[in-house]
């Protein structure tokens, strides 16, 4: 089992959506964070004062996915969250050890 | 300890005040009008309001307290982070409230009763004599007509709202750090040694019914305000108000001192949808404020409302354009700024010029405002939070002085009311730009010495200040114990 976590642009958070759940991702969680990569912030002025931003709202998004899924999430990801331009975001992938369905007490696998 | 002794202070305050009124409920009551009242025949019966007039200027009144609350509060609220949110609204709720109590106490009197030339008398003091329980009638108060009255508590809740909105657009410049204690203190004694002397010298007269003749016309403006019988234009308040408020704010952002980590850490305004309600709601209580100062329902009160209208329009123009070219982006704080520039701009003109001079002022109000909140602002190098002396002050300087520019005929201005011959007579630019210039300047004097002794006093009594710990942590939950949003 794998462990997606991509930071991507708000305004893409729907696209991303539908493509994992056309391709069978059963669900995912979502944050609203504020960072900075390469796009650097950007000045904002109230009467004059000019303050530079530094952090960027971004969209988190943690997916556990079955490892022989993970490939076909990546495309989907990639393909749905790109605009071309720069500030896309990043996607981090990490093995994932255990997974538990509260309700159920199912594990692993099963529980995804 | 220190909380009891101030509420025993303020306690002393409110009562050491009013003791005196005891003693004084045997004085005769004079109304506003009182100095007419000789001339007039002993057994004509009291004139009957116009309910026109009276239903209007109930609206008028209910209009300037929608300004106060929630208008100002939200707009000043929004332009704060929000972590001192509830304190900017509990600031301008309160000082509403407490003014407002003040105002029946003394204030009234002492700003719209005959005394000398600076400061009323205590024939008012508790509102003695306006309400006859024997007869259950209410006392006139005169308007700008001969003959035409309005009930005078109309009149006093009028004017209670002027008061309390003038005190409370001060908390701007010093909102996010004052404390709470103090800003109620210095409410109560600058309202009393400032906005009441100040309402008294431009706005107190006896009434036009004294002006019979030559000679009691004389007398009558002999008994009026000092920059009344200098014949200052003021229309709806452009010194008594926003020059008034703005300087005590500015000597207030100076004597407190910056916020701590001003010019380093982003003080953004935490939302400007908030602010933008909030001027709004001010642009139409406005109506109430400067069409509702013609105190009757006809042709002044709707040339203010139009100015008010379209001045104020101009000057979300012309700032918006102002800021589109020299800083790049129209933004909507710009805007709602520029509306609240306008607003003041044309409130001292809006009974007293054309709509022409109404735009040339909006216009001009938006443009001069915008470098008062930048570059006038840098130039001062005084922390005033939320511009009240960039917007207000100098709004009502040029407002102020442009009424004396734009009032004359060839301007498209209305002239002056010659009461004693009864007819409209024409103002010249010159001599009448001088009076305007001296109403300024004696408002700037006025209000800058008893702001600057004001905040003294409290400084070397109960202190102006809050702890640096409370001012990082938020005012909010430091000194009112609660937050404005729980997320």
């Amino acid at each position: 089992m794998k462990m997606v976590v991509a930071i991507i642009k708000p305004f893409k958070l729907d696209e991303v959506r539908e493509a994992l759940s056309t391709i069978g991702v059963q669900g995912i969680t979502v944050t609203e964070v504020k960072g900075f990569g390469r796009q650097k912030g950007h000045t904002e002025l109230y009467r004059g004062a000019e303050y530079v931003v530094d952090f960027l709202p971004k969209v988190k998004l943690e997916a556990a996915v079955k490892s022989d899924m993970l490939d076909q999430v990546l495309e989907a990801i990639v393909k749905a969250a790109n605009t071309g331009k720069i500030g896309d975001g990043k996607i981090f992938v990490s093995d994932l050890e255990q997974v538990i369905r509260i309700r159920t007490g199912e594990s692993g696998a099963d529980a995804l | 300890m220190r909380k009891l002794f101030l509420f025993f202070a303020m306690m002393t305050v409110l009562f050491g005040l009013s003791m005196p009124v005891y003693a004084d409920d045997a004085a005769p009551a004079a109304a506003v009008t009182a100095a007419a009242e000789p001339a007039a025949p002993a057994a004509a019966p009291a004139p009957v309001p116009n309910k026109g007039d009276t239903a209007w200027m109930l609206v008028a009144t209910l209009l300037v307290i929608m300004m106060s609350i929630p208008g100002l509060a939200l707009f000043y609220g929004g332009l704060v982070r929000s972590k001192n949110m509830l304190s900017v609204l509990m600031q301008v709720f309160t000082i509403f409230a407490l003014i407002t109590v003040l105002w029946v106490i003394y204030g009234y009197s002492l700003a719209f009763t005959q005394g000398n030339a600076f400061i009323g008398g205590f024939d008012r003091l508790f509102l003695n004599g306006i309400f006859d329980p024997a007869t259950g009638s209410v006392a006139n108060a005169a308007t700008f007509s001969k003959g035409v009255y309005i009930p005078e508590f109309v009149f006093v809740a009028f004017q209670a709202t002027f008061a309390a909105i003038t005190v409370a657009l001060i908390v701007g410049a010093f909102a996010e750090r004052m404390k709470f204690s103090a800003v109620l203190l210095f409410a109560a004694l600058w309202f009393t040694f400032a906005y009441l002397p100040m309402a008294h010298m431009v706005w107190f007269w006896p009434g036009p019914d004294a002006f019979t003749d030559a000679d009691a016309g004389a007398a009558a403006v002999a008994a009026s305000g000092w920059l009344f019988q200098k014949g200052a234009l003021d229309f709806a308040g452009g010194t008594v108000v926003h020059i008034n408020a703005g300087v005590a704010g500015l000597v207030g952002a100076y004597l407190i001192g910056k916020r701590i980590g001003y010019g380093k850490e982003p003080m953004t305004p935490h939302s400007l949808t908030m602010t933008m309600i909030g001027a709004s709601l001010l642009w139409v209580g406005w109506f109430g404020f400067n069409a509702g100062s013609a105190l009757e329902a006809g042709g002044t009160a709707a040339l203010a409302f139009m100015n008010t209208l379209s001045a104020t329009a101009a000057a979300v123009l012309t700032w918006t354009l102002a800021e589109w070219v020299l800083k790049g982006k129209p933004s909507m704080l710009g805007a709602a700024s520029g509306a609240v520039a306008g607003l003041v701009a044309i409130t001292p003109a809006c009974g007293w010029v054309g709509v022409g001079g109404g735009l040339v002022i909006g216009g001009l109000a938006g443009v001069v405002c915008f470098w008062g909140v930048t570059g006038l602002k840098k130039l001062l190098g005084v922390d005033d939070a939320l511009d009240v002396f960039g917007i207000h002050a100098i709004g009502g300087i040029l407002g102020a002085l442009l009424t004396g520019v734009f009032n004359t005929w060839s301007m498209g201005g209305t002239g002056i009311i010659d009461y004693v011959n009864n007819t409209i007579v024409d103002t010249t630019i010159s001599s009448q730009l001088w009076i305007q210039t001296q109403a300024v300047l004696t408002a700037v004097i006025w209000s800058g010495v008893v702001a600057f002794i004001c905040y003294k006093v409290i400084d070397l009594t109960i202190g102006l200040r809050v702890p640096e710990e409370a001012e990082r942590e938020g005012l909010d939950t430091t000194t009112h114990g609660e937050r404005a949003y729980s997320m």
